[in-house]
C-alpha cells in the first residue's frame, strides 16, 4: 500500500454520467453526479425510483460502466477496487445460495478467494457472533426469517474485511420493527469495523440514523439535489449512535431537512441553517 | 413415524395402481361383448376376445413358457430378461451421449447469446424430424467413420438414436436452469470477481439442478424409446424391438406372447426412471428451494 489507510476517501466520484439505450429512447440515468465518500464514513444516498441512487451504486462497485467521468474506490480505478475486493456488498434480496449452509454462504467470499480451511472457520465463527447467529450456523437459509437472511448477507459482506460497504436497500424488504433492529446492528457493526458504507435507501429515518451524511438525489435526470450532514443537525458521529438518536431533535430537524429537499419545498431550512450559523 | 407411514402408503397406492388396472382389465373381459363397444362404426372399447385380450394371468405364465415349440428353446422370461437388458444397455449409452451433448450444448447456449440465437431453433427443430428417417442416416454415415479399431456397429446407430432423442430435454431444461440464478447472485459473482468457469460450478450448476433432474428423467424414457424404435429401425437382434416384431407374428396362436416384450420395456421404463431418482437422492442438497415455488 502505497497511501496510508485513512488518507485516500474510500469513494470519489466526479463528473459522472450513466446513460442508458440510444437515441429516442436515451434515458439519462445519472448526469454529473460528484461525491466523495471518506474513509470510516457512512454516506446514504436517497430519492425516489429512477433518481439513480442504485446506478450510482452499481457503478462504484463496478457491476455497470459509467458513460462517462471518473470513479475511485480508495485511489484505485473501480475495476481494480473490485477485483482486489476492496468493498463488501449486500442486496434488497439477501442473495443467499439455498444448497449452502449459513456458514456455507458466509465462508462464501473466503473460499472463493482461497483461505485455507482454518482461516475460514475462525472468521465465519467471528463473523456469525458479530451478527448475533452463531447457533444458526448450520441451518439452511429458508429456515431463517427475512431479517436473519440479510444478516447472514451483511456478514458475508464483511467476510473479507473490507474497508467499504456496498449497500443496496438491504432493509428494503423487512417489515418496519425488523428493520429498526436491524438499523441498531448495523450501526453497532459499523463502528466495530469502522468501515466506511454507502447505503442506498427509500427511507428517510433510516437515511438520517445511519448517516453521518445524507445525499438527497433527484430523478429525470438522476441527479444530487443537496446533501444534509446529519452531524451538522446536532448529531453525534454515525458511529456512536444509539437507538436513542431516534428521538433527538437533531433527528427531526435533519428528517425536515431531508424531506425539504426531497419535495423541494424551502420551508424547514430555516430551523436547520439557523443551527448551522 | 410419519415418513415411514408415508412410504408405506405410498408402496401401497402403488401397488393399488397396479391391481386396479388388472381388475379393470380382467373385469371388462370377462363382462364386456365379444366384439367390443361400437359407436356407429367406430370401435371405442376393444374385442373381449381371447385374441385380442389375453387374461392378465396368462400374460404372465407365458413368462414361465418356452418361446418357442423347438427343443431346447429358453423360457419366455429369460429371452425377454435378456432382450431388456440388451436394450437397457444400448439405452443407457444414448442417454449418456445425449446428457453430454444436451449438457454442452446448454453451457455453449447460456455462454453466448449468439450461440442461443442460432442454435436453439436448430434443436427444437430436431425433434421434428421422425426417427423413423433418420436412422437410415445415422447407419450410412456411422459406416463411414472408423475411429482406431473401433469399426462402427449396428449397435452405435441405436445408441446415436437414443441419444437423439434423449439429449433434447437435457439441452433445453439445462438451458433454462443455467439461467435461474437470479440477478443479485450473479451480481455477487461479479463482486467476487470470480470468473465464468468458478461462477458456474458455484451458482449456475448447483442452481440449475431442479430443472435438470427432470429433464435427466425425461431424457431416460427417450432413451429407452429411442432405443427399443431404433433396434426395429437398423433391424438389430438381440433387444426388445426386433422382438415386438417377431412375437407379434406369434399373436394369432399365442395371444399371451407379444405382451411379454411390453412388459419388458415398461420395466426397462421403470428401472431407467428409477436410476435417475437415485441421481436425484445424491443431488437432494441442491434441490433445496432452487426453484421459486
Amino acid at each position: 500500500m502505497s497511501t496510508p489507510a485513512g488518507m485516500e476517501p474510500a469513494i470519489s466520484v466526479t463528473g459522472v454520467d450513466r446513460v442508458f439505450g440510444k437515441g429516442r429512447k436515451q434515458v439519462v440515468a445519472l448526469q454529473d453526479v460528484d461525491l466523495t465518500v471518506a474513509d470510516g464514513e457512512f454516506v446514504s444516498l436517497i430519492g425516489p425510483s429512477g433518481c439513480g441512487k442504485s446506478t450510482l451504486l452499481r457503478l462504484v462497485a463496478d457491476l455497470d460502466t459509467a458513460t462517462s467521468g471518473d470513479l475511485r474506490v480508495f485511489g484505485k480505478g473501480v475495476r481494480q477496487a473490485r477485483l482486489d475486493q476492496d468493498y463488501g456488498i449486500a442486496f434488497q434480496q439477501a442473495g443467499l445460495l439455498p444448497w449452502r449452509t449459513v456458514a456455507g454462504n458466509v465462508e462464501l467470499p473466503l473460499r472463493l478467494h482461497g483461505a485455507s480451511a482454518a482461516m475460514r472457520k475462525a472468521r465465519v465463527a467471528e463473523l456469525l457472533d458479530l451478527v448475533g447467529l452463531s447457533d444458526f450456523a448450520k441451518s439452511h437459509p429458508d429456515q431463517l426469517s427475512g431479517g436473519m437472511q440479510q444478516r447472514v448477507a451483511i456478514a458475508r459482506a464483511l467476510a473479507e474485511s473490507p474497508r467499504l460497504l456496498l449497500m443496496d436497500e438491504p432493509f428494503g424488504a423487512l417489515d418496519e420493527i425488523t428493520r429498526e433492529r436491524m438499523q441498531n446492528e448495523l450501526v453497532r457493526i459499523c463502528a466495530e469495523t469502522g468501515a466506511a458504507v454507502l447505503f442506498v435507501t427509500h427511507s428517510i429515518p433510516e437515511a438520517v440514523f445511519l448517516s453521518d451524511r445524507v445525499v438527497v438525489m433527484s430523478p429525470r435526470p438522476g441527479r444530487i439535489t443537496g446533501i444534509v450532514d446529519v452531524r451538522a443537525d446536532g448529531l453525534v458521529g454515525a458511529h456512536d449512535r444509539t437507538e436513542r438518536a431516534r428521538d433527538e431533535e437533531g433527528f427531526f430537524r435533519a428528517v425536515a431537512e431531508v424531506r425539504s429537499l426531497l419535495h423541494g419545498t424551502p420551508m424547514p431550512t430555516l430551523a436547520a441553517e439557523g443551527l448551522e450559523k | 413415524m410419519v415418513p415411514l407411514w408415508n412410504r408405506v402408503r405410498a408402496v401401497v397406492l402403488g401397488l393399488l395402481g397396479i391391481a386396479a388396472v388388472v381388475a379393470t382389465w380382467d373385469v371388462y373381459k370377462a363382462v364386456g361383448p365379444a366384439e367390443g363397444v361400437l359407436v356407429g362404426e367406430t370401435r371405442v372399447l376393444p374385442r373381449t376376445t381371447e385374441l385380442a385380450m389375453p387374461h392378465s394371468w396368462e400374460m404372465l405364465q407365458r413368462f414361465s413358457e418356452p418361446v418357442t415349440g423347438l427343443a431346447g428353446a429358453p423360457d419366455a422370461f429369460d429371452a425377454v430378461l435378456d432382450a431388456s437388458l440388451f436394450s437397457l444397455g444400448l439405452a443407457a449409452r444414448g442417454w449418456l451421449i445425449g446428457v453430454v451433448v444436451g449438457l454442452a450444448l446448454a453451457l455453449l447456449m447460456s455462454r453466448l447469446r449468439i450461440v442461443e440465437s442460432a442454435l436453439l431453433p436448430w434443436v427444437i427443430l430436431s425433434q421434428t424430424v421422425p426417427l423413423i428417417a433418420i436412422a437410415p442416416l445415422v447407419r450410412r454415415w456411422g459406416s463411414e467413420i472408423q475411429i482406431g479399431g473401433h469399426v462402427w456397429s449396428s449397435e452405435d446407430s441405436v445408441a446415436v438414436i437414443a441419444a437423439y432423442l434423449a439429449f433434447f430435454p437435457v439441452a433445453v431444461g439445462a438451458l433454462r436452469g443455467l439461467k435461474s440464478p437470479d440477478r443479485t447472485h450473479l451480481d455477487l459473482m461479479r463482486a467476487y470477481g470470480v470468473g465464468w468457469w468458478r461462477s458456474l460450478l458455484t451458482l449456475r450448476l448447483p442452481s440449475s439442478v431442479p430443472y435438470l433432474l427432470p429433464a435427466l428423467r425425461l431424457a431416460a424414457a427417450s432413451a429407452v424409446i429411442g432405443a427399443v424404435v431404433a433396434e426395429v429401425s437398423i433391424g438389430l437382434k438381440g433387444g426388445l424391438g426386433r422382438m415386438v416384431i417377431d412375437y407379434a407374428v406369434a399373436a394369432s396362436g399365442d395371444p399371451a406372447k407379444p405382451w411379454a416384450p411390453i412388459f419388458g420395456a415398461v420395466v426397462i421404463g421403470l428401472v431407467a426412471a428409477g436410476a435417475i431418482g437415485l441421481l436425484g437422492l445424491v443431488l437432494r442438497p441442491f434441490r433445496l428451494t432452487g426453484v421459486p415455488s
